[in-house]
């Protein structure tokens, strides 16, 4: 294997390994630019995840996979909606009890109706989202280099991989370029202001939650459609958190945070990559180090690189309008 | 200015609305039950019967209590500050290591006692460290301290992974844990109370002398928070920032100590599966104890008085779920967890939701408990 296979077989992976994050990054940009506080990405990721690969295997349909999973993570989603706009409850402690329902009521659930220790069954090809060649990817493939690129980098990758990416771009219009997108800006940053134009902070902070929903949904079927064949227990393990650091990273703006979450991404696929390959001068890696090494790049990104990040600034206040 | 929600009597505050919360809670998961075909009522039957008809059953409730007394302090210490410690998991994992340092070297020759104060001091020792640079982060750096004590917990559990299998497993075993230890390691149990009240309990049952600790902890938080000038600013700091500020208090200085603080408390629950019970440092022995440490604290309402009882609660749900995984096995342990995430829905997220309707009653039958006023301007 020569150096060009290697760096795109690294980068194929990283475009895979980003694209949950991607997704969930995402919808988190919708909530948190409303003042929302989401940490509950990562419940309706798995909760998303688990209900389209049920429904899948059940119907055997991917796309009733994907409509389900967005239902349930949408569902979620309001709850939190109910519990931080509604009765102005704490975001954080809300966020938090919709992880702990969906980590506990997947296995649970999965348990009592496929009986496999927490799995779904596993899904058939035409139950799941399946690559796609781009057009004239076999073709140009012995091309050097730009060929290589195209037919291995670029193509080859299930429907919501793209749908992810193009999600960027869509998702910046949304925000900078649509009077839904201003006023969902607004409520993040003075509610009062949005509140005294005659819109409702309420409605408006309802409608960036379901977006989330809808986001989390795909970020959950892509895990459990796309890139596996079924649900495992705790398959998200901790990709909502590492999608809301991100979000930090990224400054809650959509291009950075497709930026963040392929960096995310890409050091993922180094682990997996260097995962028992000894390396020049520090020697053999422990596999456990490999494992912690996203988190404890969080850690430090958070900590160090990213400037001042400036959340937006009604983010995590409950708007009570008689003050 | 307005407040958003009027007064009602203390009773009421303190207890009436925490249960009505519980109540709902325990409803919803009973709903859960419904869903997976069994039916709830045997469920709950089934688990108060396990968690409480028997003298091991019962001290098998408190031994489960300890861990989560620990913890639900640790959260709610670092609540009072304004602080969300979701790291109480990893902080007790890792302060696991600091258990292993005081009775590895010392079990052949020291007494219980002089182990178990040493044991003390190094496992909150080690879960205060790994709570410091979560704490400093937040305080300097301004790194949100619900996500990197997040990424803490994923990261302990991965060193301890490497500790247990690379470095602390005796050579020629093959379990990942630490080798068993010797009598001077192992807490003294408390089976024997139960004898004065006429019920007969195992030996083997792990209640041990830390469920005193425990208690012990509960009121010195108690101290702490409510009777000492640290206390105070803590509170200050939790309740208004800007206050504190203006009243001089150091934000770095409150955030690290109630931080540290935080993760003593976490850490210290690592001797009750220890040395209580395995005897030995295993893998996953904190078993999600840090996690349910948060629901028992927003249970409580972050005060001793409430976290003790909520414990138990937990301590039951746990026992008693092992009883009913037996009967009923489609329901597993995992049910806690969706319990868990319930209590601190309704009893955190929306703990104001039946504030409205139990007002309105109240205004009902006598306007004067919740004063006139008050009672007027409450639409939400």
């Amino acid at each position: 294997m020569d150096f060009l296979d290697v760096v795109v077989n690294v980068l194929n992976s990283t475009v895979r390994l980003s694209v949950p994050l991607l997704l969930a990054c995402l919808a988190g940009l919708y909530s948190e630019r409303a003042g929302i506080f989401d940490i509950g990405l990562e419940g309706k990721m798995l909760a998303g995840a688990f209900a389209g690969a049920a429904a899948a295997s059940v119907f055997g349909s991917a796309w009733i996979g994907l409509l389900i999973a967005i239902l349930v993570a949408v569902f979620l989603a309001l709850v939190h909606g109910f519990a931080s706009i509604t009765h102005r409850g704490n975001q954080i402690v809300s966020g938090v009890a919709i992880n702990f329902i969906a980590a506990g009521s997947t296995i649970i659930l999965g348990q009592a109706w496929f009986n496999q220790g927490g799995r779904t069954p596993s899904l058939p090809s035409d139950a799941r989202f399946n690559a796609i060649v781009l057009p004239g990817a076999d073709a140009v493939r012995d091309v050097p280099i730009l060929g290589e690129i195209y037919s291995g980098l670029l193509s080859g990758h299930s429907l919501l991989v793209y749908l992810a990416f193009l999600a960027v771009p869509f998702t910046w219009w949304v925000l900078f370029r649509t009077r839904f997108g201003l006023r969902l800006r607004a409520v993040g940053e003075n509610p009062a202001a949005v509140d005294t134009a005659g819109i409702s902070v309420a409605w408006l902070r309802y409608r960036a939650v379901i977006c989330t929903g809808i986001l989390t949904g795909m970020a959950g079927s892509y895990m459990a459609l796309a890139q596996n064949a079924g649900f495992v227990k705790d398959m998200t393990a901790g990709r909502g958190y590492i999608a809301l650091a991100a979000l930090i990273f990224a400054k809650w703006k959509p291009v950075p945070a497709m930026f963040a979450c392929l960096l995310f991404g890409f050091l993922d696929a180094m682990a997996i990559r260097l995962q028992g390959t000894p390396l020049p001068v520090i020697g053999r890696v422990p596999v456990q180090l490999m494992q912690a090494l996203p988190y404890i790049l969080t850690v430090i990104l958070l900590a160090g690189f990213i400037g001042k990040a400036i959340p937006p600034r009604a983010g995590g206040v409950p708007y009570v309008k008689e003050r | 200015m307005s407040t958003p929600y009027a007064k009602l009597p203390r009773w009421a505050d303190y207890g009436l609305i925490p249960l009505i919360n519980l109540l709902v809670a325990f409803a919803v998961a009973g709903l859960v039950v419904l869903l997976v075909g069994e039916n709830p009522f045997r469920a709950a039957v089934i688990l108060v019967d396990g968690a409480f008809g028997s003298g091991p059953g019962i001290a098998y409730t408190l031994f489960y209590a300890t861990s989560f007394i620990f913890t639900g302090l640790a959260v709610a210490v670092a609540f009072h500050g304004g602080l969300f410690n979701i790291g109480g998991e990893g902080q007790a994992y890792f302060a696991g290591l600091g258990v292993a340092l005081a009775c590895l070297p010392f079990d052949g020759f020291l007494p219980w006692y002089l182990i178990f104060l040493l044991a003390i001091l190094c496992s909150a020792v080690f879960g205060a460290l790994w709570a410091l640079i979560p704490a400093y982060l937040q305080a300097k750096r301004g790194s949100h301290i619900v996500i990197t004590t997040i990424m803490f917990n994923f990261i302990a559990s991965s060193l301890m992974v490497y500790m247990l299998v690379d470095v602390l497993k005796p050579t020629g075993s093959m379990a990942p844990q630490t080798r068993q230890f010797l009598e001077g390691a192992q807490l003294p149990r408390l089976g024997f109370l139960f004898d004065y009240i006429g019920m007969k309990v195992r030996p083997s049952v792990p209640l041990n002398i830390s469920f005193l600790l425990a208690l012990f902890m509960a009121f010195l938080v108690w101290v702490l928070i409510w009777r000492t000038k640290l206390g105070y600013e803590i509170r200050t700091m939790g309740f208004s920032p800007k206050a504190a500020r203006y009243a001089g208090i150091s934000e770095t200085r409150i955030i690290i100590v109630t931080m540290l603080i935080s993760g003593a408390l976490a850490g210290m629950m690592a001797m009750n599966p220890i040395m209580g019970d395995q005897h030995n440092v295993p893998l996953d022995f904190v078993a999600g104890a840090g996690f349910v440490g948060i629901a028992v604290a927003l249970m409580g309402r972050s005060h001793p008085a409430g976290i003790v009882p909520a414990a138990i609660l937990f301590g039951m749900l746990y026992q008693g779920g092992a009883e009913l995984s037996f009967e009923m096995p489609s329901i597993s342990r995992d049910m806690i967890v969706i319990i868990q995430g319930l209590v601190i829905l309704f009893a955190g997220a929306l703990e104001h939701m039946f504030r409205p309707a139990v007002q309105a009653m109240f205004a009902s039958v006598s306007p004067k408990s919740v004063g006139v006023v008050a009672a007027k301007g409450e639409g939400a």
